[in-house]
């Protein structure tokens, strides 16, 4: 096991990629000679060479559309969006074109694409810099949607994608290419659409995913040192959905908090609370609590944003609401 | 189309007070007392220019991010620049809600722009609509970077303007670089003017560190806008002298030499060899502007420094319109 940052997980597993399989090129805005918007493909252009490592003009929906062409004839391209905000403008292409593509011609072609973009606010940026609409797009079959957590799913789970026959958004977390963690050694993969339990406990389960992973596992910290021992659900892929590492673990606990850091209205709470309901309602000591970002439009002010985003203590407190 | 000597020396005015502002925002960034900025250094002469060629306060603009220098000619004043620097509540752009240098000053009709960018086009094109529909007499300008004319929103807008013969002076600051890529990589063509000529309007190249020369292009083009003769494509050709933001390290993307060789033909330096030229700005008159502007400045900051930040209660509103709070 190496100990890596988020940053160098995902760089490696695309490295890995190219080096692994010609068909694999990265396009995007800056991608190239700057190395990336968060440095992820930083030595790549001079490695790999323009052919395969394309610098853009800024036009999301070319990236995404000619991304999509390319991967019905056979290649395996690896698209970025300088952040989520910016697939806004590529939506057509994602959601009407990228998601159906394959189901609408009954299956005569596939599409291995990947669309590597990153989410999330913190960092100051305003509203349309800091989004987390994660569960607008795993809102809509055909389109895999996957946001991990730690760098050694990051790494399994980007080479999964890029092996995958099917269109996969793959969001990265602004605020996690820091973080360091245990990855495997080797050329390994991580199976998109299955949750993992990060932390074992008998009290209270937290479903989460990406960024809130690290702040749940926080609170859990937190919680244990008044013996309080919650299980953590770490659901990294968020279509398909995977579960039964969630309703095992509320059949155990009795209690579920549900932590993501998009708005709470239509959002993942809202959809792993239901599931919960529907599967495991007799199971249930208490109602799903969900801790969400504060409906508005994530301010710039930083006293404002780290207000409106959900942070340790507001998983603390719900989890012992629903104690 | 000729400036008298006093607005020549207000427009080298107004570029001299946002270089200083700008500046000082730099500092700031570097002692960490503000979050982010976005520079305009380097093109203030296009933004002085095109905003003298306007009837401020009634023309609408739908500007972008490194407009401080267009900003400061409409009337945005240096504590409001740092109000909003510092995400302070009195910012008057958005009280602390969006980044720095995303305008919006509804008292001189600035309509707010967002940071996707060119999206601020198709609002342009709007906002010339509704003068047409209406039968206003008055113009809009919006401003765009090169790189952003990439965008196909940027196309559909400017098609359509075309079409409806709409009264809107699009003008691209092409300051050579987007982010890292520079022009080439942005478009086949020679320069965002000559994007013009498929969409069906006229296109014009012009020195864009040239204040004078881009206050006659824009004036003609907001004379051919208001007589009902359709919209004008400009580009104003210049340099970014600064990194994109203060988020970026430009030496990974262009040399050392590249860019001392810009500030050669630096905007300031070169309205100021004018003036000098004219016998308009004598040293003692340049010593007192400087002083001026350094007092302003220092207010500013002053000012800014020891305003209050948004309450925590204001992160909650207003999403909708009943929610504002006015006065
Ligand atoms: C839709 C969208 N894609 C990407 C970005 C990220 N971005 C911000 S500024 C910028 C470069 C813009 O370059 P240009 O239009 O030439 O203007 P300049 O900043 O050089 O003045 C990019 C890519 C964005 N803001 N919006």
């Amino acid at each position: 096991m190496a100990r890596l940052t988020m940053r160098e997980a995902i760089s490696q597993a695309l490295w890995e990629e190219m080096e692994r399989d010609p068909k694999v090129f990265i396009m995007g805005e800056e991608v190239g000679v700057w190395g990336g918007t968060y440095a992820v493909t930083r030595g790549f252009y001079d490695h790999f060479g323009p052919e395969r490592v394309r610098d853009t003009p800024i036009s999301e929906a070319a990236i995404v559309g000619a991304a999509i062409g390319a991967a019905l004839v056979g290649l395996r391209p690896v698209a970025e969006i300088m952040t989520i905000n910016f697939a806004f403008v590529a939506m057509d292409h994602i959601v009407n074109q990228a998601a159906k593509l394959h189901y609408m011609f009954g299956g005569q072609m596939v599409l291995p694409l990947v669309i590597r973009t990153v989410g999330g606010g913190g960092r100051q940026l305003g509203a349309t810099h800091s989004q987390t609409p994660d569960a607008v797009f795993a809102h809509f079959p055909g389109l895999k949607v996957v946001a991990p957590g730690t760098p050694a799913d990051a790494k399994g789970l980007l080479k999964a994608a890029i092996r995958c026959d099917d269109p996969v958004l793959f969001i990265e977390h602004a605020t996690l290419y820091q973080l360091r963690g245990e990855v495997p050694e080797g050329d390994y993969t991580v199976p998109i659409g299955r949750s993992k339990v990060q932390r074992e406990g008998r009290d209270v389960t937290i479903v989460t995913y990406s960024k809130m992973l690290d702040i749940s596992l926080k609170a859990a910290e937190e919680l244990a040192r008044e013996d309080i021992e919650v299980e953590v659900v770490d659901l990294r892929t968020l279509r398909p959905l995977d579960m039964e590492p969630v309703l095992e673990s509320v059949k155990k606990t009795n209690r579920a908090v549900v932590v993501e850091e998009g708005w709470k209205s239509y959002g993942v709470g809202a959809e792993v609370a239901a599931r919960i309901y529907e599967e495991a309602f007799d199971y249930l000591d208490a109602p799903v609590k969900r801790v969400a970002q504060v409906e508005v439009p994530l301010p710039y002010n930083r006293t404002l944003e780290q207000l409106a985003l959900p942070q340790v203590k507001d998983v603390v407190q719900a989890v012992k609401e629903v104690l | 189309m000729h400036l008298s000597e006093p607005k020549q020396v207000e427009m080298f005015w107004m570029m001299l007070l946002a270089r200083r502002l700008d500046e000082r925002a730099w500092v700031l960034h570097r002692q960490g007392k503000i979050a982010f900025h976005i520079s305009g250094i380097g093109q203030e002469a296009a933004q002085v220019g095109a905003a003298f060629a306007l009837r401020r306060g009634e023309d609408w603009v739908v500007p972008y991010y490194r407009d401080l220098a267009l900003m400061l000619c409409l009337g945005y004043t240096p504590r409001e620049f740092m109000l909003s620097l510092m995400g302070k509540r009195e910012d008057p752009s958005s009280g602390g809600r969006q980044m720095p240098s995303h305008w919006s000053l509804r008292r001189v009709n600035v309509v707010s722009h967002s940071a996707p960018v060119a999206t601020q086009t198709p609002h342009a094109v709007g906002v010339a609509l509704a003068i047409k529909l209406r039968r206003e007499d008055k113009v809009v300008l919006t401003t765009i970077g090169e790189g952003a004319t990439s965008q196909g929103e940027w196309y559909e807008a400017v098609n359509w303007a075309a079409v409806h013969r709409l009264p809107v002076v699009f003008m691209v600051e092409n300051n050579g670089y987007a982010i890292s890529e520079p022009v080439e990589k942005q478009m086949a063509v020679e320069g965002a003017a000559a994007r013009a000529c498929g969409l069906g309007l006229e296109g014009v190249a012009v020195d864009g560190t040239d204040a004078l020369a881009v206050y006659a292009a824009v004036a003609r083009s907001v004379e051919k806008a208001r007589s009902g003769e359709g919209p004008t494509l400009i580009e104003a050709r210049m340099y970014r002298l600064t990194p994109h933001s203060s988020d970026d390290d430009d030496r990974t993307y262009r040399t050392r030499e590249e860019v001392e060789a810009a500030k050669r033909r630096d905007p300031l330096l070169r309205m100021r060899q004018h003036l000098e030229a004219q016998g308009w700005l004598t040293p003692e008159g340049l010593e007192r502007m400087e002083a001026e502007a350094k007092a302003l400045v220092e207010d500013a900051v002053d000012y800014a420094t020891r305003a209050p930040y948004p309450a925590p209660e204001e992160a909650a509103y207003p999403v909708f319109s009943a929610e504002v709070r006015r006065g």
